[in-house]
């Protein structure tokens, strides 16, 4: 996950990240983000990072992503009552993403948990979006804290390493973690650091995140770029490696308005809590959601890939018509993507208008950029499953 | 010949009635790796801050405003077809366009190199 909400407080009130130091001395362009101030990018530039992350590894500091806890034996339960996912049946030691819903099925963030052993005195690891963490953690709170303990973990940062050297890189430091598949993890001792690793992330690479004490992240950060693989990444790049790979940007791409199917995010609902499941129902706006799934046609609009047929980006918020010239939708996210160098966007579409290969209009600058309806990711992902 | 900058963070390199058109070493470098260029016709005539093309990186968009008011002569082809050009060589191939000036005063209000140095900075 990752979060387009950019603070407009003045520098001097922005948080810092415990990483802060490092990304000055290696000269970033720092930029205020969900609150803090981040890197955007480093030096060698988004371009560069980019491709950098798709052929070796890239270090990436997300210490402005919300940690918590949920402990005790009803955590899993608890969790389900909230989010449209199986979280009962995922076992111990795996991963999964999961949307926090309003009662009209919006989704007021998305998020990755992980069971680390609830049901025996462990917890479900949650990682929620940087902009979203603090409203997060109180709705969480309020609707599941008499069943569970939610324990906010603030003194916790969290880096990724991403890409296809990254396993080569981390394995140096961490004899184990090559072992791991996609969305599994566990706690390992990386240069000295305790960690909790899962191999994940949202590049559509294979690689790791890893959470560490805030005391200890500088170390940890350095002890992974003094590997030759590795070089560090800002947000730009971040951004731009997400949407190649199909991942939705929290503020953009989905928000409290666009529910789960809309955002043609049924993959990450199982049948288990769909109609005819074990556990149907039970999240907020199931109703509606339920609904939505057994009539698509009901859907005022879908998200879809798209492909510009012209070299013109077709950015954010970027007026979507159908051939003959009537309004259908709009532009979510859009760049010229580095590694498929073509322009690619998502966006939102009028159902009819969301079929693979059906031709739309981009209005840029008054032009019509023609654009075709495509398979998401972009770039095929590299995830490692083993 | 004669070169000036605007607040814009363009350049014109005066040659007679005519200014080629880019934009600065500092303007490439906050925009990053350029993308996408999109240049005037040959032919068109603005007025000074009007819009007339717009550079973008993968990151952000920029408009290319006119500096001063004109006819635009030529266009940079090669910058359309590799607009990389205008990080590496901002100053020289990296070039926008020309423009034949039909108010050439419009001159004397922008900044020599000592001025937009300490503008920029």
């Amino acid at each position: 996950m990752s979060d387009s909400s950019t603070s407009s407080a003045a520098p001097d009130t922005l948080l810092k990240t415990p990483l802060h130091a490092l990304h000055v001395e290696l000269g970033a362009r720092m930029v205020p983000f969900a609150g803090y101030s981040m890197p955007v990018q480093y030096p060698a530039g988004l371009m560069a990072e980019h491709h950098h992350t798709r052929q070796a590894a890239g270090l990436f500091d997300v210490s402005h992503m919300g940690q918590l806890r949920l402990v005790g034996a009803d955590a899993a339960a608890a969790l389900e009552s909230l989010i449209p996912v199986d979280v009962i049946d995922l076992p111990a030691g795996k991963q999964r993403y999961g949307l926090l819903l309003n009662d009209e099925g919006g989704i007021i963030d998305d998020l990755m948990f992980f069971n680390r052993d609830y049901a025996h005195g462990g917890d479900l690891f949650v990682i929620v979006n940087g902009a979203c963490k603090v409203g997060d953690i109180a709705h969480i709170q309020a609707k599941i804290g008499a069943r569970c303990e939610v324990i906010p973990m603030p003194e916790m940062a969290l880096l990724a390493l991403q890409g296809p050297q990254a396993v080569t890189a981390l394995q140096r430091l961490a004899p184990g973690v090559e072992k791991l598949v996609f969305m599994t993890g566990g706690r390992f001792t990386v240069a000295g650091c305790d960690c909790f690793l899962t191999r994940s992330g949202y590049t559509g690479e294979d690689g790791f995140e890893i959470s560490v004490h805030a005391s200890q992240a500088d170390v940890l950060a350095r002890a992974l770029l003094a590997q030759p693989e590795v070089k560090p990444i800002g947000l730009g790049a971040r951004n731009s490696l997400r949407l190649e790979a199909g991942l939705c940007l929290y503020g953009n791409d989905i928000d409290t308005t666009t529910t789960p199917v809309e955002a043609s995010l049924n993959w990450a609902m199982q049948k288990v809590r769909r109609t005819g499941g074990a556990r149907a129902g039970g999240f907020p706006g199931a109703d509606k959601i339920l609904a939505q799934l057994a009539d698509p046609a009901t859907l005022a609009r879908k998200r879809v890939g798209l492909v510009a047929l012209e070299r013109v980006p077709v950015r954010d918020h970027t007026e979507l018509q159908s051939t003959d010239g009537a309004k259908i939708g709009e532009v979510t996210s859009g760049l010229l993507g580095p590694t498929i160098n073509q322009p690619v966007a998502m966006g939102y579409v009028k159902p009819e208008f969301a079929a693979l290969g059906t031709r739309v209009n981009a209005i840029v600058r008054g032009k019509a950029v023609p654009m075709e309806v495509a398979a998401m990711p972009f770039v095929a992902t590299r995830y490692y499953r083993g | 010949m004669t070169v000036k900058y605007t607040e814009d963070h363009e350049w014109l390199k005066i040659e007679g009635d005519v200014a080629t058109v880019g934009i600065t070493v500092h303007a490439q470098d906050a925009l990053g790796d350029v993308v996408f260029v999109d240049l005037p016709a040959v032919g068109t005539t603005f007025a000074q801050k009007e819009t007339a093309g717009v550079v973008e990186s993968v990151k952000a968009a920029a408009d290319v405003y006119m500096p001063v008011s004109g006819e635009v002569t030529a266009i940079n082809e090669a910058l359309k077809d590799d607009p990389s050009l205008a990080n590496s060589d901002p100053m020289g191939a990296g070039w926008f366009f020309k423009i034949k000036l039909s108010d050439p005063s419009q001159l004397d209000a922008l900044m020599d190199e000592t001025r937009y140095t300490a503008f920029a900075a």
